[in-house]
């Protein structure tokens, strides 16, 4: 009985200490990787990001292509709390349209009078979810059919900006993921068999990297993405354009992995998976492979956002995705005039979903950098 | 050190054979030739051409030959005789299109970057000799800004701020009407206001990388203890960073300075397109459009050509500074 209380009272000091003995390696990475707040922050805002774009269906409180005639540009209306002096909980304010009499410009301005309360999963347009399942559940809307809640604003043609920055967040992310896929599965096998061989192979394979690097990247872009015809089905042009964001990018992930695999070659437990008669395959996939996902997962974190970069100034001169698919490089060509930026300045918020996604993956890879050796201190 | 140029310069030849045929092949990939874009741009204007004049003129420009028959009549004219082919939409040599153009790319890039340097060292070594102060915060959160902002993106702002606040009139390099006046000091000044966008966006794009290696570089340099016998001898802080860990820092710098080349005349093409600069981008993003194939492909290939070339002269650097790769 003693016995027991004394255990019980001493047992927490020590099994922090023994923690960290029998941690396994995914939770040493996971405590280092946790004491990097700016990447937590980014896994987060890239996980809801994430999730935003896969259900923008819902998330959006419209549909990307609906054309309102009377709503064009439209500036971002406003969320209040208060309606004179009393708390009604969020809503906004209605727009009114007018025209400047004598330069026939158009004018909103906020009607005062009319009070939209913002519905939460508010039924609104249809849907078709992925093709599996038809839904007229949006996350929030207002009743009135003929005002709009436009959290950006609208563009030249009425459409709701929010809306269509969250359908383009689908494109553009997963182009960026899938990508970055195919360049992984190129740099990985190049970059495996580079390293592991050496000699006349790993020669030639460097050489081929570097012949592909001596094209300069953008023009060669460029090059590549006008060969596309503009007639071809937006869906091939898509998968296209990864294809040639990723034939370029793969080179700096197959540095990595060789670099990787020059430096563990020599270590006593390869050598005695060879000795023990383990084939090629067997040693780099079972032994090698796994010593070093850390660092892989770290360098395609980083890979991303140049795909992204990549993605949205093709698409932003017109030689990558065109309309109608909606990528956020599509929709920055709406800013590409001073003109309309001036007009329409929230027309460059897709320019700032960008800039965030590109800096959200840029701390979290290297966070994960970071964490990826957690032996290291 | 004689073998090791003389090695390198060979093994650049064959480098430069491939990269001439991708560019002859990428510029062939889209369906449909320039006849064919002309057309439809003739279509496009109310006007029509037959088949059989579409026919005439691929045969006057020989587009009917075979691939491999074409490219071995470019890429000769080019080495034999320096002549780049003829422009089908300029109606004009290539020749005569680029080297303006590529002029100009090379001043306002090599401005760009020498403000890049200017900035990354000072702000660099600034950054590690006060560690975690309030400016090297500042500094790291510009460092990181800069490097998620598409250099596109920041040139749209930058105009629509200075056109909307500041009231100024931007893009191109002139204001219409010193577009074609003779050089005066009137149009130098308008050169200049113009001038500062394109400097500011590609500086910014290159000084957020440099700043952080220059920090990284010299964070490693100052813990030295060659650094604190410096310090014990009594020499002043100024004296100590500037003469001994910047120079030691510095090296990474110039062993890349070789990859700044291609990057000159490259880098720009977007910043370029959208300020309506008269460089090499624009023209380039043209000929691509308008399937304006000897063009594009002398614009690809002049600028791998420079890439080779830098890389060359990047890697005969880092051998005169470093022995164990001149020998290895």
């Amino acid at each position: 009985m003693t016995d027991q209380t004394i255990n019980s009272i001493a047992a927490p000091a020590k099994d922090r200490k023994e923690d960290l003995y029998t941690a396994t390696p995914a939770q040493l990475i996971w405590r280092r990787f946790s004491k990097h707040a700016l990447a937590v922050i980014s896994l987060w805002f890239l996980v809801i990001l994430a999730l935003c774009a896969l259900f923008a269906d819902m998330v959006a409180p419209y549909a990307p292509f609906e054309v309102q005639r009377l709503r064009t540009l439209a500036p971002p209306t406003g969320i209040h709390l208060f309606h004179e002096g009393k708390f009604v909980g969020p809503f906004v304010y209605g727009l009114s349209r007018e025209r400047d009499a004598e330069t026939a410009r158009v004018l909103y301005e906020t009607d005062p009078e009319t009070v939209l309360p913002i519905r939460f999963f508010h039924q609104g347009d249809d849907y078709n979810f992925f093709g599996l399942f038809q839904s007229n559940i949006h996350l929030f809307g207002v009743d009135d059919r003929r005002q709009q809640i436009n959290l950006l604003g609208t563009d030249d043609l009425g459409r709701d900006v929010f809306s269509r920055l969250m359908h383009g967040g689908r494109v553009t992310l997963s182009a960026g993921l899938i990508g970055v896929v195919f360049a992984f599965v190129l740099g990985l096998t190049l970059g495996s068999i580079s390293g592991y061989f050496g000699g006349w192979i790993d020669n030639s394979i460097q050489r081929l990297m570097e012949l592909i690097r001596s094209v300069p990247t953008i023009p060669l872009w460029m090059g590549l993405a006008a060969a596309l015809p503009i007639a071809w089905d937006p869906i091939v042009v898509y998968v296209l354009i990864t294809l040639i964001l990723a034939l370029i990018g793969w080179t700096h992930l197959a540095r990595v992995v060789r670099g990787q695999f020059l430096a563990i070659r020599n270590e006593d437990y390869v050598m005695a998976a060879r000795l023990a008669g383990a084939t090629e395959y067997r040693i780099i996939t079972k032994h090698m492979l796994p010593s070093m996902t850390s660092y892989i997962i770290a360098a395609l974190t980083l890979a991303v956002p140049e795909m992204i970069l990549g993605e949205t100034a093709l698409s932003f001169l017109g030689l990558g995705l065109r309309p109608p698919v909606v990528s956020w490089g599509v929709l920055l060509q709406d800013a590409q005039n001073l003109r309309s930026i001036s007009l329409a300045p929230w027309l460059l918020s897709p320019g700032a979903a960008v800039v965030l996604t590109v800096l959200a993956f840029n701390f979290l890879g290297d966070g994960l950098r970071d964490a990826a050796d957690p032996y290291g201190q | 050190m004689l073998a090791f140029i003389g090695n390198r310069a060979l093994l650049a030849i064959p480098t430069l054979i491939f990269i001439s045929f991708i560019s002859f092949v990428i510029i062939q990939l889209p369906p449909g030739d320039y006849v064919t874009a002309y057309a439809a741009q003739l279509r496009h204007a109310g006007e029509y051409i037959s088949p059989l004049q579409e026919e005439m003129m691929r045969d006057q420009f020989g587009l009917n030959d075979p691939m491999i028959v074409q490219y071995w009549r470019w890429i000769s004219d080019i080495v034999l005789r320096g002549d780049f082919g003829y422009s089908l939409e300029w109606n004009a040599p290539v020749s005569t299109l680029i080297w303006y153009r590529l002029m100009l790319t090379l001043a306002i890039s090599s401005a760009s970057l020498v403000l890049t340097w200017a900035i990354a060292i000072p702000v660099g070594v600034y950054s590690a000799s006060r560690q975690y102060s309030f400016l090297d915060h500042l500094f790291t959160v510009f460092g990181f800004l800069g490097k998620g902002i598409p250099d596109f993106l920041l040139a749209l702002i930058l105009m629509w701020l200075a056109f909307a606040y500041l009231n100024m009139d931007v893009g191109g390099l002139f204001s219409p009407e010193y577009q074609n006046a003779p050089w005066s000091f009137a149009k130098l000044g308008n050169l200049l206001s113009h001038l500062w966008i394109p400097l500011v966006v590609l500086a910014t794009g290159g000084a957020a990388g440099l700043i952080r290696v220059m920090r990284a570089n010299m964070l490693d340099e100052l813990g030295k203890p060659y650094v604190e016998t410096a310090y014990a001898q009594g020499l002043s802080e100024a004296r100590v960073v500037w003469t001994y860990p910047v120079r030691v820092a510095l090296n990474p710098f110039i062993s890349t300075v070789g990859w700044a080349l291609p990057a000159l005349f490259s880098g720009d093409v977007i910043t370029a397109v959208v300020l309506n600069l008269p460089t090499t981008g624009p023209l380039l993003l043209q000929a691509l459009k308008m399937q304006d194939m000897y063009l594009a492909g002398s614009f690809i290939l002049i600028l791998s050509v420079f890439t080779v070339v830098g890389t060359l002269i990047s890697d005969i650097l880092l051998a005169w500074f470093d022995p164990r790769i001149r020998n290895a």
